[in-house]
């Protein structure tokens, strides 16, 4: 069977939404000791830490912190839906909600990037 | 390990998942009120240091990320990888300890 | 379909594990269905072809294939539903079994893991007892209605990539078929049965995909049979029952 063929009975929208938040958590697993390990690091003193938020300063920093702040904002939105439907909820199961979800974390991060960007 | 602690491992993500909601929501609109005209130790510092109840808030952020993350990165390595003996399961208690202690390393580094 | 071409080319899987896809020319038919497809290549082309059919109008379950990558039952699946305007049809056995040969699977993992559910109702009364009285309106009796219509078809089980992944997992129709029984207040046997369908080869291992949902031939909702699955042997491993 070809790829695309193996890919047709997996684009539906509770498929995107597993991938979305299996590939969220994978990156929040691995982000999130090294996020603890630097903010340590940079806590030996008020000048560390100006340091290490001095270098945080660079754009593409900035723009590094928007994505993980969008993978948090996704991984909340899709857990509290897997929480609801776990919880017997049916409308969770919806295409609506999915999408609203999605919504709510890419304005959670466009609202990071404008605060962090000005 | 048996079906029951199966469930109960379930029960416990679950559980963190919920507290995890509320933390993580409390922490992405502190971060988007806080970046806004740029961050600096003084500031930073300003708002944690002492202050008990960021202390117990993050303490108890961190136990929950702690606990929730091994257990999800259990399902994503035994589907994906195919590692299901106890050495995984024991391998999974050190990255949660490795969590919790780096966790609490730099709160604590904030709060002092 | 006018504009239509009048022959569908159609790619077989011929063989067992290892085989290759053979490509027929059909004639293209106003009202066809994929299961028709497969019979008049087996009847008028290829008479060695292996497949598997008893009813044809959707009641026995036995007819499922992988048609254009997707699970389906096929004497139920028209052939307009699946083949665009280039008349191109993919017919596969289904994913996630043993193929014997052709369009053939061997089910029995599938029904064997119906089976390590505890799917089969274990009784209280004897002849002598009177009949049970279930309000079709109690909520328990609601839930089973709302799942009891599985055909065993296994086209979810094809569908579910936990299937691939953890060999050992029950699948949807096994713990669906488990889901009825927990709510069935006659049956005798829920503590077993919660046990049987507890943990990581069975209910907690299911992500909410809805492959199942998405693909089953009855608008079943496995999914939600196996969330009701979760919440209750979550509630009997607190309580010290499983």
């Amino acid at each position: 069977m070809s790829l695309a063929a193996r890919l047709r009975g997996r684009t539906h929208a509770a498929y995107i939404a597993f991938l979305i938040h299996r590939l969220s958590g994978i990156g929040l697993a691995v982000f999130l000791p090294l996020h603890f390990l630097a903010l340590g690091q940079a806590i030996q003193g008020p000048q560390a830490l100006d340091g290490f938020l001095d270098w945080s300063r660079q754009p593409l920093v900035k723009a590094a912190e928007a994505g993980l702040v969008l993978l948090l904002a996704a991984h909340l939105t899709g857990g509290l839906r897997v929480l609801a439907i776990e919880a017997g909820s049916t409308r969770a199961m919806t295409r609506a909600v999915i999408s609203l979800g999605l919504a709510a974390s890419l304005a959670i991060a466009l609202m990071f990037l404008l605060g962090v960007w000005s | 390990m048996g079906p029951r602690a199966e469930v109960l491992l379930w029960l416990a993500q679950r559980a963190s998942a919920a507290v995890l909601a509320a933390c993580v929501a409390i922490h992405l609109a502190t971060m988007i009120y806080a970046v806004q005209g740029g961050l600096s130790a003084a500031e930073i510092l300003g708002r944690t240091r002492g202050n008990v109840s960021w202390l117990a808030f993050y303490a108890v952020f961190v136990l929950a990320a702690a606990i929730h993350a091994p257990i999800g990165m259990r399902s994503v390595i035994r589907e994906i990888v195919g590692w299901r003996s106890r050495s995984l399961d024991l391998a999974l208690c050190a990255f949660a300890v490795a969590i919790a202690w780096l966790g609490w390393r730099a709160i604590a580094g904030l709060f002092r | 379909m006018a504009e239509a071409v009048a022959t569908l080319a159609v790619s077989v899987w011929r063989g067992g594990a290892e085989g290759r896809f053979v490509g027929y020319a059909v004639p293209r038919r106003a009202n066809q269905t994929v299961l028709d497809v497969v019979t008049y290549i087996q009847q008028r082309l290829d008479p060695g072809l292996s497949y598997r059919f008893a009813c044809r109008v959707g009641m026995c379950g036995s007819c499922a294939m992988t048609v254009n990558g997707r699970p389906r039952w096929t004497c139920r699946t028209h052939v307009a539903r699946v083949a665009g305007a280039d008349g191109r049809i993919e017919i596969a056995p289904l994913a996630n079994l043993p193929v014997i040969k052709d369009l053939a699977c061997d089910l029995s993992a599938f029904f064997d893991k119906w089976a390590a559910a505890r799917g089969s109702f274990v009784g209280t009364r004897t002849r002598r007892d009177d009949f049970a009285r279930v309000s079709p309106a109690a909520p328990q009796r609601r839930a089973v209605d709302a799942a009891i219509e599985c055909i065993g078809c296994a086209v979810c089980y094809a569908a579910c990539d936990v299937v691939a992944w953890n060999p050992d997992y029950l699948g949807p129709a096994a713990l669906n078929r488990a889901w009825t029984l927990v709510n069935d207040e006659r049956d005798g046997a829920e503590r077993a049965r919660l046990s049987a369908v507890a943990g990581d080869a069975a209910c907690h291992a299911c992500h909410s995909h809805q492959s199942c949902t998405e693909h089953c031939p009855k608008s079943l909702s496995p999914t939600s049979s196996i969330a009701g699955l979760k919440r209750r042997t979550g509630l009997a491993a607190l309580t010290g029952k499983i």
